[in-house]
């Protein structure tokens, strides 16, 4: 990063890339829409046609992931930039949680966001990827605001709430979305006097949980992901204050993802518009088939601290 | 004054915000009946694909060209705004329509992949102290302006110069992002050039 000086010598200043600013800048961008996951260009195309705001290439997504269990890593390259060079909105691509070379390698082929991801085989338990040292931008997960507020400190420049992806069950996204917001609330309605408590049991940075304090909401964007597989799941999510939706399995896993895609799309658009809702949930076939989210075996928002 | 912000997807709300504080009433405009009492619009940021679907989607994509066309509605675009609003486009989607309201030719991601996402300080000419903090997120920029297009502020990329705020009457494009710095002085500007 560099900082902003003015040139007094001509009328151009200084350029400043991979700030904090225009890395939240394209979280902005994205607002109210729908980043869905996809493994090959033919359905990065179909998710583009189908309305998506960006896309996140991956080799599998988190529902076979699940099924082959394994080690999960970065996806291949050279299918990102196949990927890339299929559509035109923003790709995105994950790294295991702590990998900052699988995230130098992903910078390198000049992804868009990086998902420092749970989805994956964590490579480090203790520590996360130091985002501050990196150009693009990071998304990381989050159950709770200490975790987001942990990831915002290492330079993440947007959170979503983790939900358990691959299940298809809203449950977790859910219960994710609604504590961040529960605790952002009794925060900004705290004494000033009770923040520093409220630091030492968020386990965050006090700088950060005053701001949260004062704007009574995450200083980056929070979106939502994890389990949504429906319509009606988009609109709970957005109506539950997430500001846009990742759809992982969902899509691709459903028996029509073009039309399921385009549904979603609308909804998160219109997501308060209950006869538009009801009406693009019509005649989709059917979802994923999924699996309750409590009788997985592993527990991928366990994953992190 | 009632002024309309295409509310589909995008940071259109930080626009709502800039309009409310200037005094305007900034509303979202999701569907047609939206657009009735509306003295002006903003396209915000967003993705031009997504906006263009979503637009279609809701039959607003007709009326708008027409509120702009036949009853010369003013208009402000940033970034996929400016594009929506171009008369062409470099690189288009397939089937990627625009409002045609503006007679200039626009380039998509013009400065490449996010890592080269920028902000710089930049002159744009008719506002006050000339300067304002420009935030580029993926920007266009603009590739060829028509004789009755006035160039507000103009960008060097590899070597060229290219515009990236224009006006031709009561349209204002900007291929950054006044709003999401807080920058109410492009607002204000075409608010009184343009709307007013």
């Amino acid at each position: 990063m560099t900082t902003l000086e003015k040139d007094s010598s001509s009328n151009e200043s200084t350029v400043s890339t991979g700030t904090m600013l225009v890395k939240t800048g394209l979280a902005e961008m994205l607002k109210g829409g729908v980043i869905m996951d996809v493994v090959d260009s033919d359905q990065a195309k179909i998710a583009e046609d189908a309305g998506a705001v960006a896309v996140m290439a991956l080799e599998r997504v988190p529902a076979d992931i699940r099924r082959d269990g394994g080690v999960a890593r970065m996806s291949d390259p050279e299918l990102i930039l196949k990927i890339k060079e299929q559509v035109s909105i923003p790709v995105m691509a994950k790294a295991r949680i702590g990998h900052f070379a699988e995230a130098q390698v992903l910078q390198a082929i000049q992804v868009d966001y990086i998902d420092e991801s749970e989805v994956l085989t964590p490579a480090d338990e203790e520590n996360h990827i130091d985002k501050w040292k990196f150009t693009v931008p990071f998304v990381c997960g989050a159950t709770n605001l200490g975790e987001a507020l942990r990831r915002i400190a290492e330079g993440a420049a947007m959170i979503r709430s983790k939900g358990e992806a691959g299940t298809g069950d809203i449950v977790e996204a859910v219960r994710h979305l609604r504590s961040i917001n529960k605790e952002i609330k009794m925060l900004a309605t705290a004494e000033p006097s009770e923040r520093f408590a409220y630091a030492k049991k968020l386990a965050a940075p006090v700088a950060l949980v005053e701001e949260v304090a004062r704007l009574a909401k995450l200083p980056v964007p929070l979106f939502c992901a994890g389990g949504i597989a429906t319509p009606a799941d988009a609109s709970l999510v957005m109506q539950l204050g997430a500001e846009a939706v990742f759809v992982g399995s969902g899509i691709f896993k459903s028996e029509d993802p073009s039309k399921r895609a385009r549904a979603i799309v609308e909804t998160t658009a219109h997501f308060e518009d209950f006869d538009l809702v009801a009406k693009v949930s019509r005649s989709l076939g059917d979802p994923m088939f999924g699996m309750q989210a409590k009788t997985a075996d592993i527990k991928l928002q366990e994953r992190g601290w | 004054m009632v002024v309309g912000v295409l509310g589909l997807q995008g940071d259109f709300a930080k626009h709502i915000d800039i309009l409310n504080s200037l005094g305007e009433t900034g509303v979202a405009v999701r569907k047609r009946q939206d657009l009735a009492d509306i003295s002006g619009l903003i396209i915000p940021g967003g993705e031009s694909t997504t906006l263009s679907l979503l637009l279609d989607s809701q039959g607003l994509y007709d009326d708008i060209k027409l509120l702009l066309s036949d009853r010369q509605m003013p208009v402000f675009g940033t970034c996929a705004g400016m594009v929506m609003l171009a008369k062409t486009l470099i690189d288009a989607k397939e089937g990627q329509k625009t409002f045609g309201a503006v007679d200039i030719s626009v380039k998509r991601n013009a400065f490449g992949s996010q890592i080269f996402s920028f902000e710089k300080d930049l002159i744009v000419e008719g506002i006050d102290s000339g300067v304002m903090h420009a935030v580029f997120i993926r920007a266009p920029y603009v590739v060829r302006v028509g004789s009755s297009v006035s160039v507000l502020a103009d960008i060097e990329h590899l070597g060229e110069r290219h515009p990236v705020v224009c006006q031709e009457g009561r349209v204002l494009v900007s291929a950054f992002h006044p709003e999401i710095v807080g920058d109410d002085r492009l607002h204000r500007l075409w608010l009184e050039k343009c709307v007013h």
